[in-house]
């Protein structure tokens, strides 16, 4: 399950295998050599795979439940409705791998060809990965510490046939610890376009979403927007508006003014959009007239545009 | 959430001093929240750094006497969840509760928490299905916006107690907004019969297990 000692400093630390805890670690000579604090050789094979990847979008979260998969795979929907984009998905949430589910691929699994793992195709020109299809059972859990964890996403990066791609979105986990900073680092030789925030109304996400940008500004990850999920509900037999999750502080709209930061749309809370991702299918193709899909196709068109404004340009570096 | 924000913490002969968020101190709360100068302040660490500080909340922290410590975790089965695990064992904790949201999606990953309680030897006292169903301030009507009754069916699958579906309201996100007293201030709320219910539940399997 874990081959890293519980007390691992790292393999840039200073300490690496000269630590107490790096007693006994088949990797200490290594780490003590130095070797360990060299840049990862990943690093270039994945800067050679993304050449054929022209966007990239990171879709985060500082909050668990705020939205963040079902609005990853509506944006990989959105996008490939046009079947002259090409779009792949990467799902790098380990622990809680619900894309497969979301896009209707439960239960299928990843095949290797000679130049690599192929993606599952839910469209010609929609294909996801996640650690899900390499599951046997939807009870199994992956119980693994950061180190594996990171070890799965650069080969999620490094070993995936992508293919020429138009835009890859990766859907991470809630937090700022290691999947963000292994997705930045190992994307570090590549162009990200810049990372979509998704919260709910609420001060409690909002505080955990100023974290996120917070760890945004600190690995120089441009901020595409914020999305604000959950965002009022319209009774279906009424017809009027109640908030669920109260903007007591003003919602996403006062704190993207604050931190002037684009607000890239408010999407209301729409039960079918849950039905819809229960059932593996596209909530914009089952109810295109719901408010819902009208604010996701907007948001989409502006992250689009977004993307068209900062293209990609040969050998640019962000600096992490 | 319990109004408790900019407070610090303080050293004693013991350790750290929780800080109590009531009056009567019949709570008291640590959290990495006191920790930071900051509250916008990311935390930026992987794995090891979260263990060590998770190790260090539990036997460097003056607790004293509790009859409950309940622990906090993000979601997943990963760093936290068995650095709490290890660091609690010792102590032979009552178990976890586990909670979801009614839709299959929820299910899905919360399934996989259930396996990960089995593989540690952590007993689960019960699933609780959260979000479970939203009635209309305007006209009564009840929609169940995330779906209902996956984890039920969840807790029936895997062979768990189903300990209780909580409703959303809008009052319990506005109580824990502005740090009141939920159970205090909204006790003719949807959702207090149902939180009391499952607090009830859990009170009720302690003292088997104490013996």
């Amino acid at each position: 399950m874990e081959e890293v000692p519980q007390g691992c400093p790292g393999t840039g630390s200073a300490q690496a295998g000269r630590g107490a805890s790096c007693q006994g670690c088949p990797n200490q000579r290594l780490c003590a050599s130095g070797a360990g604090a060299a840049p990862d050789p990943a690093i270039e094979e994945i800067k050679e795979k993304m050449k054929t990847v022209k966007h990239k979008i990171l879709v985060l979260s500082g909050k668990g439940g705020v939205g963040k998969s079902t609005f990853s795979a509506h944006l990989a929907h959105g996008l490939a409705e046009d079947e002259n984009t090409q779009v792949a998905l990467l799902d790098i949430d380990i622990c809680g791998p619900s894309i497969p589910k979301i896009m209707g691929l439960e239960g299928e699994q990843v095949h290797q060809s000679g130049s690599g793992w192929s993606p599952v195709f839910v469209e010609d020109n929609l294909g996801v990965m996640s650690v899900g299809f390499l599951l046997s059972s939807p009870d199994d859990a992956v119980i693994w510490r950061g180190p594996k964890k990171n070890g799965m996403i650069k080969q999620f990066l490094r070993d995936v046939d992508w293919g020429e791609v138009d835009y890859l979105i990766v859907d991470t986990p809630p937090g700022t610890s290691d999947e963000h900073l292994s997705a930045v680092q190992y994307l570090s030789s590549t162009h990200i376009d810049g990372a979509v925030i998704i919260t709910t109304p609420q001060e409690v996400s909002l505080q955990d979403v100023r974290k996120e940008i917070n760890f945004c500004h600190k690995v120089k990850l441009p901020i595409i927007g914020v999305v604000e999920n959950m965002s009022g509900f319209i009774c279906p037999k009424c017809k009027k508006e109640s908030q669920i999750f109260p903007p007591t502080t003003g919602g996403a709209e006062v704190m993207c003014q604050n931190l002037k930061i684009p607000l890239l749309g408010k999407v209301p809370l729409d039960p079918h959009i849950g039905k819809s991702c229960d059932k593996g299918q596209s909530f914009l193709i089952d109810a295109p007239d719901s408010p819902a899909t009208l604010a996701y196709r907007s948001i989409i068109q502006r992250i689009q545009e977004f993307c068209g404004r900062h293209l990609p340009e040969e050998g640019h570096l962000i600096s992490s | 959430m319990l109004r408790a924000q900019g407070r610090a913490v303080h050293q004693c002969d013991g350790g750290w001093v929780p800080v109590f968020v009531d009056q009567e101190q019949s709570i008291s709360l640590m959290s990495v929240g006191f920790l930071l100068e900051n509250p916008d302040e990311a935390l930026v660490w992987r794995g090891p750094k979260k263990n060590a500080l998770i190790k260090q909340f539990v036997s460097d922290v003056a607790w004293g006497q509790l009859d409950y410590l309940v622990v906090d975790t993000p979601p997943g089965t990963s760093d936290e969840h068995m650095a709490t695990v290890d660091a609690l064992r010792p102590y032979s904790p009552l178990g976890a509760l586990v909670v979801t949201t009614p839709q299959a999606v929820s299910v899905g990953d919360v399934r996989r928490e259930l396996t990960f309680c089995r593989k540690t030897g952590l007993q689960v006292l019960g699933v609780v299905e959260n979000m479970s169903g939203f009635v209309c301030p305007h006209c009564a009507e009840c929609t169940n916006v995330f779906s209902r009754g996956g984890g039920e069916e969840l807790a029936t699958l895997a062979g768990v107690p189903f300990l209780g579906s909580v409703p959303l309201d809008p009052e319990l996100c506005g109580s824990l907004e502005e740090g009141r007293d939920f159970i205090r201030d909204f006790p003719k709320s949807s959702a207090f019969p149902a939180l009391f219910s499952i607090a009830q539940k859990v009170l009720s399997q302690a003292p088997a297990r104490l013996s």
